[in-house]
């Protein structure tokens, strides 16, 4: 457990240490909104990716299971809720109608992943979910004939915000004196959201569940002999994940009010499976701190790099795009070089890489 | 060969094959209810493909495999565990990552009743001292013979009828394998019933009342234990005494 949310030992501290957080996160959308309403834009996006890369820690971090396509259910969750509230169809249900089809697609899709991969491990299973995410997409750009159902790479647009009554998430409004734009009412449900998602997952991790997952990721054959039903057990973390990216995508949708196969790149599982890796594979709150670096790291970079190089050059040598990539990736391999198990490694991850370096 | 009263698991007439090669030709072979029955044989006679057909590791081409009166042919290995018959893998299979302590509590898996789990991992280590020492350590940093102890420790954590141990002295220093069939007995004397494959038929011999002898995927001989120990084809095959 992390120690700021050491209820037991130390609650008076947790106790403000969790006011304050609260606060920061409360207060977060008005100071953004003061600096300009898009960095609550990015701060959403960062939020989603937190939400797909817990979604992915589940298969990666929990279960031990490679899986390189994991934009797919993003993909399958963005499209569902697309199709059902957008002028595509005529069709517009209400979000929260949506987002459990979208999850449940999504996991269905999980499934159909999951089953016929049950057998392979590592490099093999990679190189499958690396396939089937690249084949969700290829599908998006070509189901626009015969019958037109995703528009192809034209994508899907004017699709509908979040409505609850007469509250619409795409407007500005006032409540209590104070100014609500779009973004920030996003902001806020998306927050919502996302301690929910924590709070499963913690809950997740400590259950039967979560203990037969951490078997598995040890040693198959050994689990089976534990009596652990290792098929259903990875099926449901395919699923599992896979629901959580549904939702997201579904949320994404809903946000961008566009969507395209685009969006839904090889680049963002690899994006979203950085996030994982950089936290820390298996810790909860390591991988949220992962998904917001990653997130917030090129836009940052995009904004001091420019700047920069015309201090000290006089005029812009390389161009910002290049040189994000290039500091991304000099990070990345710093941080496997000094720390392989993730900025917070799980307990768990932790032992086994010190297992390693003594045994070898 | 005298047939235990009440067999608790038996196989009749076994088939396993490997591709297409048949690596178990049709054998039968009963333990009976609290026996320690070991099942001999040189490598490649076929002593763990057995195991794997018994535990649905590997399918079965024919024949049955019948465990407290009930056919369990092809029943996958975690149900078996629900079922009170545990296994020992080759080569251990501890959880590496896991400290002791997690993985006997993993052992528990098919249990819910916390307090029962909690008296059982002190049984466990009363039985073997030496993992209440490391209780805290991960089991990757474990010498091979404690990593055999900690696997049959969680092996017992499921509370089993039966256990089936494939090899628990492969690999181990000799003072560490006199050790580990120490453990073996103790365990068969708390009531468990034990099938022990082994190559080092002289110890399995000693501490099992009944054996069978493997060879080529075909039982050779069966019967007491102490009277395969003096059997001189057995001698001269397997214990390197000239007949």
């Amino acid at each position: 457990m992390h120690p700021i949310l050491d209820l037991r030992h130390r609650p008076a501290a947790a106790l403000v240490g969790l006011a304050l957080v609260a606060i920061v996160l409360v207060v977060l959308p008005f100071v953004l909104t003061g600096i300009g309403t898009f960095w609550v834009r990015i701060t959403n996006l960062a939020i989603l990716f937190c939400l797909l890369a817990l979604g992915l820690n589940i298969v990666v971090g929990f279960a031990g299971l490679l899986d390189l396509g994991y934009i797919a259910f993003y993909a399958v969750g963005a499209y569902t809720y697309a199709l059902l509230a957008s002028p595509h169809f005529g069709l517009h249900l209400p979000f929260w109608v949506i987002l459990p089809i979208g999850a449940a697609v999504a996991c269905f899709f999980g499934v159909i992943l999951g089953a016929p991969t049950l057998k392979l491990r590592g490099d093999y299973l990679a190189i499958v979910t690396l396939g089937f995410g690249e084949i969700i997409r290829i599908f998006l750009n070509n189901l626009a004939q015969p019958v037109n159902i995703t528009n192809g790479p034209q994508g899907i647009a004017r699709i509908d915000p979040f409505r609850i009554g007469d509250l619409s998430f795409s407007t500005t409004d006032s409540i209590a004196g104070l100014t609500f734009t779009g973004p920030m009412k996003y902001y806020y449900l998306l927050l919502v959201v996302l301690i929910a998602v924590i709070a499963i997952n913690l809950r997740l991790q400590d259950s039967r569940i979560g203990r037969a997952w951490e078997a598995i990721r040890e040693d198959e054959v050994a689990a089976r002999a534990m009596g652990i039903n290792t098929r259903n057990m990875k099926l449901l973390a395919f699923a599992m994940g896979a629901s959580f990216g549904g939702i997201s995508g579904g949320m994404f949708s809903a946000i961008q009010g566009f969507i395209s196969p685009e969006s839904f790149v090889l680049v963002e599982s690899i994006m979203v499976l950085s996030m994982v890796v950089l936290g820390g594979m298996g810790n909860i709150w390591g991988v949220v701190i992962g998904a917001v670096l990653l997130s917030f790291a090129p836009e940052i970079l995009r904004y001091t790099v420019e700047p920069a190089q015309r201090m000290m050059f006089g005029r812009t040598l390389l161009d910002p795009e290049v040189i994000r990539m290039l500091l991304f990736g000099l990070a990345l391999v710093l941080m496997m070089l000094f720390r392989p198990a993730g900025i917070l490694p799980s307990a768990l991850r932790k032992r086994e890489l010190e297992t390693r370096r003594s045994a070898g | 060969m005298p047939a235990p009263a009440s067999p608790l698991l038996s196989l009749e007439a076994l088939k396993v094959a490997y591709g297409g090669i048949q690596a178990v030709k049709g054998i039968d072979l009963i333990v009976g209810d609290g026996e320690l029955v070991c099942l001999i044989g040189a490598n490649g006679a076929g002593k763990t493909t057995t195991l794997k057909g018994i535990t649905g590791l590997q399918p079965v081409q024919s024949g049955t495999v019948r465990y407290g009166g009930e056919d369990v042919t092809g029943l996958p290995a975690f149900q078996l565990v629900r079922r009170g018959l545990a296994m020992v893998p080759e080569g251990r299979g501890v959880f590496g990552g896991l400290t002791i302590e997690e993985n006997l509590a993993m052992g528990a898996y098919v249990r819910q009743d916390r307090d029962a789990i909690r008296a059982d991992i002190e049984r466990v280590y009363g039985l073997f001292p030496r993992l209440k020492e490391r209780r805290r350590q991960t089991a990757g940093t474990l010498s091979g013979g404690e990593q055999q102890m900690l696997a049959m420790g969680r092996a017992l954590m499921s509370r089993p009828r039966m256990l089936l141990l494939d090899e628990p002295s492969m690999g181990l220093a000799p003072l560490m394998v006199q050790k580990v069939f120490e453990t073996v007995l103790a365990v068969s004397r708390e009531g468990v019933t034990i099938l022990l494959i082994e190559q080092n038929a002289k110890l399995a011999l000693e501490v099992s009342s009944r054996g069978y002898v493997m060879e080529s995927g075909e039982i050779t001989l069966a019967g007491d234990a102490k009277m395969l120990l003096h059997d001189p084809k057995v001698r001269a095959a397997y214990l390197g005494v000239g007949a």
